[in-house]
């Protein structure tokens, strides 16, 4: 017998701690199936793109540590590029080298970060988490040698860092790594293989390949259904090009396809930092103040750069009219794009696994409302 | 292997059972007898016979100890070293501030006839209540006059009262972090136990030759 029922319309958040900040979602239930989503946002805007109309080129990387808070490296180093490009800037090798360490550092908490809250968002409750917070601590106190804050690290400069590395970091990271290796470890025996999580998430919200490339995702999502776009292998910033690494591919394209992948580009990302230990030199950490001055003013002209980063394509496209500040900045934030296909990988699922897809995008309210 | 996944998941929580906890307590952390004894330097008989009001206390599990927080050298936090005999009040600072939250008044000073004429200043305060503790104002002091303290302790329940001023920079306890200062990381200065009361000890991180200089201001001129 078919049981009559209703659709009813049920308002989720902003203030749901599962919604990984203040996301707001208008979701039309019928029995336990989605009908229909309306992704709302826009409640963490601050208006940084705004805001850094009237900053000097400096002082904007202090907002761009805000806009994506647990990438903030990654973030500082999409924008430095932007202005590398912008001004005709010629990096220092050692700063370049040290901030590839600082962004896959950053990159690996990141995923840590998604792969803990997605397993909290299954049910999971605390543990996975609190083992992924943990290893992502460790990597905050390596931040912190290096440049004195755990969250909002500004430590970028236009042609490298500010400072050098202190002695006792790199001991340091050399543990640092092991410990993350083994934490990826635990993380897998514990979850990789568990039937729960096996049937909670495979074949759930799979999308395919064609409609994620027209809507322009990119990132884990992608690298999930199969297609090889990494912009560390396909257009190499910095010194990638001087490093050889695995691109991580699954071709499932469902949320388990999504947390193996990060998962994966975390150990990745370990590999990578050791290359870069083998390979940094000893020099100046950025051009001195004769070369790169402490007030930019790059030439009038606009330039785009993209970095891989933790979300996806993290692009910074800058405007210059010749003064001390851009004349427009805009930011390809990966989150909001990856959200677009929210609605798409939701209905006709299970109001059970609403969570569950919606933290296997790995989104970042800061980065989407900036 | 089907089947497996869980009693393998089991192992993994159950090794993480037994393992030492990693948080710290703050501000301050339970210690029972033997960590009270350890506390006051004691064996826990002494301790026993000594301060039985105390022993009682943490065999009830009520005594308590600060935690040391493990903070790195280049720490970026609050109460700002300041040497005010370094300070020229080019308000350099304040001009890199992107939040510009540096006020600086500075008034005609006295003429000297070797150092010629010099800026005094009268205000120089720091609004911590919107600081960002992103220290770009101490990398752009040209004469290392402002450094970033190491304090991370500084609730009030007024907004006001957030307002570093002048003097009260002048009479805190200079304990300058590392940050953007190699020159302390080079001569292992520890701020969480030294201070620096001298602006004479505190050394500056690009100091030009007297040969540079006159290359730079007479030479190329
Ligand atoms: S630390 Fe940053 S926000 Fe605070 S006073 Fe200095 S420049 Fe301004
Ligand atoms: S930049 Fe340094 S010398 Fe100049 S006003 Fe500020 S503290 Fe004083």
């Amino acid at each position: 017998m078919a049981i009559k029922t209703q659709p009813v319309t049920v308002n989720l958040g902003p203030q749901h701690p599962s919604t990984h900040g203040v996301f707001r979602m208008r979701v039309m239930f019928d029995g336990e199936e989605i009908v229909d989503v309306e992704p709302i946002f826009g409640y963490l805007h601050r208006g940084s793109e705004k805001l850094a109309e009237e900053r000097t080129y400096t002082q904007i990387i202090t907002l761009t540590d805000r806009m994506d808070y647990v990438s903030s490296m990654l973030n500082n180093q999409g924008y430095i590029l932007a202005v590398e490009k912008l001004a005709g800037i010629e990096p220092s090798p050692r700063g370049v080298w040290l901030r590839m360490i600082a962004s896959e550092l950053q990159r690996i908490a990141s995923h840590l970060v998604a792969t803990g809250f997605l397993l909290q968002d299954l049910g999971a409750l605390g543990t996975p988490l609190i083992y992924a917070m943990r290893e992502r601590e460790n990597i905050l106190d390596l931040f912190e040698m290096l440049c004195g804050a755990r969250i909002t690290n500004s430590y970028l400069r236009p042609g490298g860092v500010f400072m050098d590395a202190p002695d006792e970091f790199w001991p340091a990271l050399d543990r640092g790594l092991d410990d993350i290796v083994n934490t990826i470890d635990e993380l897998e025996t514990y979850l990789s293989g568990n039937e729960i999580v096996f049937s909670r998430t495979k074949g759930t919200a799979v999308l395919p390949p064609e409609l994620l490339i027209n809507a322009s995702i990119t990132g884990p999502m992608l690298r999930a259904s199969g297609v090889d776009w990494d912009l560390r292998h396909r257009a190499p910033y910095d010194y990638y090009d001087k490093i050889s690494f695995e691109r991580i591919l699954h071709t499932a394209s469902d949320n388990y396809a999504r947390y193996w992948v990060r998962v994966q580009e975390a150990r990745e990302s370990v590999k990578i930092i050791k290359q870069c230990i083998e390979q940094i030199e000893p020099g100046e950490v950025r051009p001195s103040f004769d070369e790169v001055p402490r007030l930019i003013r790059p030439p009038a002209g606009d330039a785009y750069a993209a970095i891989e980063g933790s979300k996806g394509e993290l692009g910074f496209y800058l405007v210059s009219d010749g003064s001390i500040a851009p004349y427009r900045m805009h930011v390809r934030a990966s989150s909001l794009i990856n959200l677009t296909l929210l609605r798409e990988m939701l209905i006709g699922g299970q109001f059970g696994d609403l969570f569950v897809t919606f933290g296997s995008v790995d989104l970042n309210m800061g980065e989407v409302d900036r | 292997m089907i089947g497996l996944g869980l009693p393998r998941g089991f192992v993994v929580t159950l090794k993480n059972f037994i393992r030492p906890p990693v948080t710290e307590q703050y501000p301050d952390r339970h210690v029972g007898l033997l960590g009270a004894a350890k506390e006051a330097g004691m064996n826990p008989f002494q301790f026993l016979v000594k301060k039985p009001a105390d022993s009682l206390k943490a065999i009830a599990g009520l005594a308590t100890v600060p935690v040391a927080v493990k903070q790195s050298p280049r720490f970026r936090g609050n109460e700002f070293t300041y040497f005010e005999d370094r300070c020229t009040a080019c308000a350099s600072c304040a001009k890199y501030c992107p939040l510009g939250i540096i006020e600086i008044v500075s008034v005609p000073g006295k003429i000297d006839a070797q150092e010629g004429e010099s800026y005094k200043l009268e205000v120089f305060d720091i609004d911590i209540g919107r600081c960002m503790f992103c220290g770009l104002c101490v990398e752009a002091c040209p004469y290392d006059a402002l450094h970033m303290g190491t304090n991370f302790e500084r609730s009030k329940y007024v907004r006001d009262e957030l307002v570093i001023t002048k003097e009260e920079l002048f009479d805190a306890p200079k304990r300058p972090s590392a940050f953007y200062r190699p020159q302390f990381e080079e001569k292992g200065f520890d701020p969480f136990k030294e201070t620096i009361e001298d602006f004479h000890d505190a050394g500056r991180h690009e100091q030009k030759t007297y040969d540079e200089l006159k290359k730079k201001w007479v030479d190329e001129r």
